[in-house]
C-alpha cells in the first residue's frame, strides 16, 4: 500500500482539494457575504477583496435596520433566543425522561419491553407531518398552539428516541456484575443507578444529549407548522426573514451565519462523540 | 445500617424488580402516547371527506381518498418525484461518500482534519443550507449563477426553472448529507482488520480485485446502515425542498411531505393530506422494518465478536 506512484498521489490530492472546495465553499461564501454591504454583494463579477463591515451584525443585534427608505424592525434575535430556549429545554426534558427509561430497557427485560422500545424507535423514522397535521388541530383546541410547552412536547419526538437508543446501548455494555456487587454492599437501587450506572454511561449520555441538541436546533418543520412568528426558532425565522426583507442580502447572510454557528461549533468541539450517535450506535465497536 | 432497612430490603427488592422498569419507562411512554393519538387521528382523517373550508361537509367516505389516487396524475407525480429524489440522492451520496471515505482512509493529521471539516455541512440545518444555496444561485448576484455564466450557461436558472429544479435540490441534499455516509463508511473502513489486505498485497493481487472482493463485502454492514438511514430520511425530505422552492415551480417538486403540507394549509384538504401521509408512512414502515431487522442482526454479530 505504501508504494503509491507520483501520479496517484497527485490525483488523490486533486480529488481531495475538489471535495474540500465543494463542501467548504458555501460556508465560506456566506461568511464573507455577511461582512459586506449590499453594494459590494451586488457587484459583478463577485469580489474577493472588499472592506469588511459589521453593519449587518449590528443591525441584527440591535433589531433596527436603517435604510434610505426608513427604519425596519428585525425580530431575528428573538428567533435566536427561541432556538436556544427550545433546544436546551427539550434536551433537558428528554434526558430526564429518556435516561431512566433507557436504563429500564437495558437492565430489565420486562414483558413487552422490546416492542415498546421498537415503537419508540419507529418515531425516528415516521414522517413528521403525519403526526403534526392532526396535532395542529388538537393544539388549537387544547390551547397549546404557539406555546413553548407544546413545542417542547413535540420536540420530544426527535430527542427521546435518539437518547433512548444511544444510552440504552451504553447501559447494556456495563456488566451487570458491577452493579450487583455494589448492591450486595448494602446500597439502594437508586444509589447504584446514580453512583455506578450513570457515570459509566456518561460518555453515551453526553453524545446523545449533544446530538439531540443539534437535531432539535436544526429542526424546521415542527415550528413551521405549530408556531407563529414570536415562538419560531432560527430555521423558520430565517426563511420568514428572507420573504419579508428579500433584498437585504447582507443581513440575511449574517442571520444565517449566526444560526449555523452554534451547531458547527458543537460539531467541531465534540466531533468524536457524534460519529457513534449519528448511526444510533450501529457502528459501535 | 439499621435493622429496619435490613429487614425491609428483601421484600422491597422483589417488588421493585417487577414494578421498577415500568415505573422508569412510564414518563417517556406517556409523552409518546400523546403523540400516538394524532397518528390514529390521521388514519381516521384519511378515511374522511374533510376540508377545513367546508367543515359541515365532513363525513366518512372510507377508501375514496385512496381510490381517487389511482386516477390522480398529481398523486403519481408525487410518488414519482419522491422516489426519484430519494433514489438519485442516495445513490450519488453513497458513491461520493465511499469515494471520499477511501481518500481519507489513511490516518494522518491532514485526513483527520478534513474529515472533521466535512462534518460542518452535516451539522448545518437543512433548511438553512437550502437558504444558503438559494443565495448562491440568486440570478442577480449569486456566485453559482456567475460561474454558470462563465462556462457559457447564460441565464441558468437553477431552482426556478422546472428543468433544473430537481438538480438544484439534489445538489443541496448531496452537500448536506454526503458527509453522513462518508463518516459512517470511514468509521467502517478504519475498523476493518488489516490481515486480508496485507495478505493480498503480498500476493500482488490487483487493487480492483481487492476492492470488489475484500473491501466491499467487509464494508457491507456499514453501507447497509448508511443507505437505509439515508433512504428513510430522503423519501421524507421536506426542509430542503420547502425552503428552496416550496414544491415549485408548478408541481415539479411536490414530494410526499411537501404535497401533504400544501394540501393541508393551502387547499385545506385534510382528508387527502392524511391519506398521502399514511401512504408515505407505509413505505417508510416497510423500509424501516427491513432496516431494523438487519441492524439488530449486525449488532448481535458485533457483540458476539467483542
Amino acid at each position: 500500500m505504501e508504494h503509491t506512484s507520483l501520479l496517484e498521489r497527485i490525483l488523490r490530492g486533486a480529488a481531495l482539494t475538489l471535495v474540500v472546495i465543494f463542501f467548504m465553499f458555501p460556508i465560506a461564501w456566506i461568511f464573507m457575504m455577511s461582512f459586506q454591504t449590499n453594494e459590494t454583494i451586488l457587484r459583478i463579477p463577485p469580489q474577493l477583496i472588499f472592506e469588511p463591515t459589521l453593519a449587518n451584525y449590528t443591525a441584527l443585534i440591535t433589531g433596527k435596520l436603517v435604510t434610505a427608505a426608513g427604519t425596519l424592525d428585525i425580530a431575528f434575535m428573538r428567533n435566536l433566543w427561541n432556538s436556544v430556549f427550545l433546544s436546551v429545554t427539550s434536551v433537558a426534558v428528554s434526558l430526564l425522561l429518556g435516561v431512566p427509561a433507557a436504563y429500564a430497557f437495558a437492565r430489565h427485560k420486562f414483558r413487552g419491553s422490546e416492542d415498546i422500545a421498537f415503537t419508540l424507535l419507529s418515531f425516528r423514522f415516521a414522517p413528521a407531518l403525519l403526526v403534526l397535521l392532526p396535532l395542529t388541530l388538537y393544539f388549537q383546541k387544547l390551547g397549546l398552539a404557539n406555546t413553548y410547552i407544546g413545542l417542547i412536547w413535540v420536540y420530544q419526538l426527535i430527542c427521546l428516541p435518539l437518547i433512548l437508543w444511544i444510552v440504552r446501548g451504553y447501559f447494556e455494555d456495563i456488566p451487570a456484575d458491577i452493579e450487583y456487587a455494589y448492591r450486595i454492599g448494602g446500597h439502594s437501587w437508586f444509589a447504584t443507578f446514580r453512583k455506578i450506572a450513570l457515570p459509566l454511561a456518561g460518555p453515551g449520555i453526553a453524545a446523545a444529549g449533544l446530538l439531540a441538541f443539534i437535531f432539535a436546533w436544526n429542526n424546521f418543520v415542527f415550528a413551521l407548522v405549530l408556531a407563529s412568528a414570536d415562538k419560531q426558532p432560527v430555521t423558520v425565522g430565517a426563511l420568514a426573514f428572507i420573504t419579508s426583507s428579500g433584498i437585504q442580502y447582507g443581513q440575511i447572510s449574517a442571520a444565517i451565519v449566526l444560526s449555523i454557528t452554534p451547531t458547527l461549533a458543537l460539531a467541531l468541539y465534540a466531533q468524536r462523540y457524534l460519529v457513534e450517535g449519528l448511526s444510533l450506535g450501529a457502528v459501535k465497536g | 445500617m439499621t435493622a429496619a432497612t435490613t429487614v425491609h430490603r428483601p421484600s422491597g427488592f422483589r417488588i421493585s424488580k417487577r414494578v421498577l422498569p415500568y415505573l422508569l419507562s412510564l414518563p417517556a411512554l406517556l409523552v409518546c402516547i400523546g403523540i400516538l393519538i394524532p397518528f390514529l387521528t390521521s388514519v381516521v382523517y384519511s378515511f374522511q371527506r374533510y376540508r377545513l373550508s367546508q367543515p359541515w361537509a365532513r363525513q366518512f367516505n372510507w377508501g375514496d381518498n385512496y381510490i381517487s389516487f389511482f386516477t390522480d396524475p398529481k398523486f403519481w407525480n408525487t410518488l414519482e418525484v419522491s422516489l426519484l429524489y430519494a433514489g438519485i440522492t442516495v445513490v450519488l451520496e453513497l458513491l461520493l461518500g465511499l469515494g471520499i471515505a477511501m481518500l481519507l482512509q489513511k490516518r494522518s493529521t491532514l485526513n483527520n482534519f478534513i474529515s472533521i471539516m466535512l462534518l460542518m455541512p452535516l451539522m448545518t440545518a437543512p433548511a438553512l443550507a437550502a437558504l444558503m444555496w438559494k443565495l448562491m444561485t440568486n440570478p442577480g448576484f449569486g456566485v453559482l449563477s456567475y460561474l454558470a455564466s462563465l462556462i457559457g450557461l447564460q441565464d441558468f436558472r437553477w431552482a426556478s426553472s422546472p428543468s433544473t429544479a430537481l438538480l438544484t435540490v439534489v445538489l443541496v441534499d448531496i452537500w448536506v448529507y454526503t458527509p453522513f455516509i462518508m463518516i459512517l463508511l470511514l468509521a467502517g473502513l478504519r475498523s476493518l482488520p488489516t490481515q486480508p489486505f496485507e495478505a493480498a498485497a503480498l500476493d500482488g493481487v490487483p487493487r480492483s480485485f481487492v476492492f470488489f472482493r475484500i473491501t466491499l463485502p467487509m464494508l457491507t454492514p456499514y453501507i447497509l446502515t448508511a443507505t437505509l438511514f439515508r433512504l428513510l430520511d430522503s423519501i421524507q425530505q421536506f426542509d430542503i425542498i420547502y425552503a428552496m422552492t416550496q414544491g415549485g415551480p408548478g408541481d415539479t417538486l411536490t414530494v410526499f411531505q411537501v404535497e401533504a403540507y400544501l394540501n393541508f394549509f393551502q387547499s385545506t384538504n385534510v382528508g387527502r393530506s392524511a391519506a398521502l401521509m399514511i401512504i408515505l408512512w407505509a413505505i417508510t414502515y416497510f423500509l424501516s422494518n427491513i432496516f431494523i431487522k438487519n441492524w439488530l442482526r449486525l449488532r448481535e454479530r458485533a457483540r458476539g465478536q467483542a
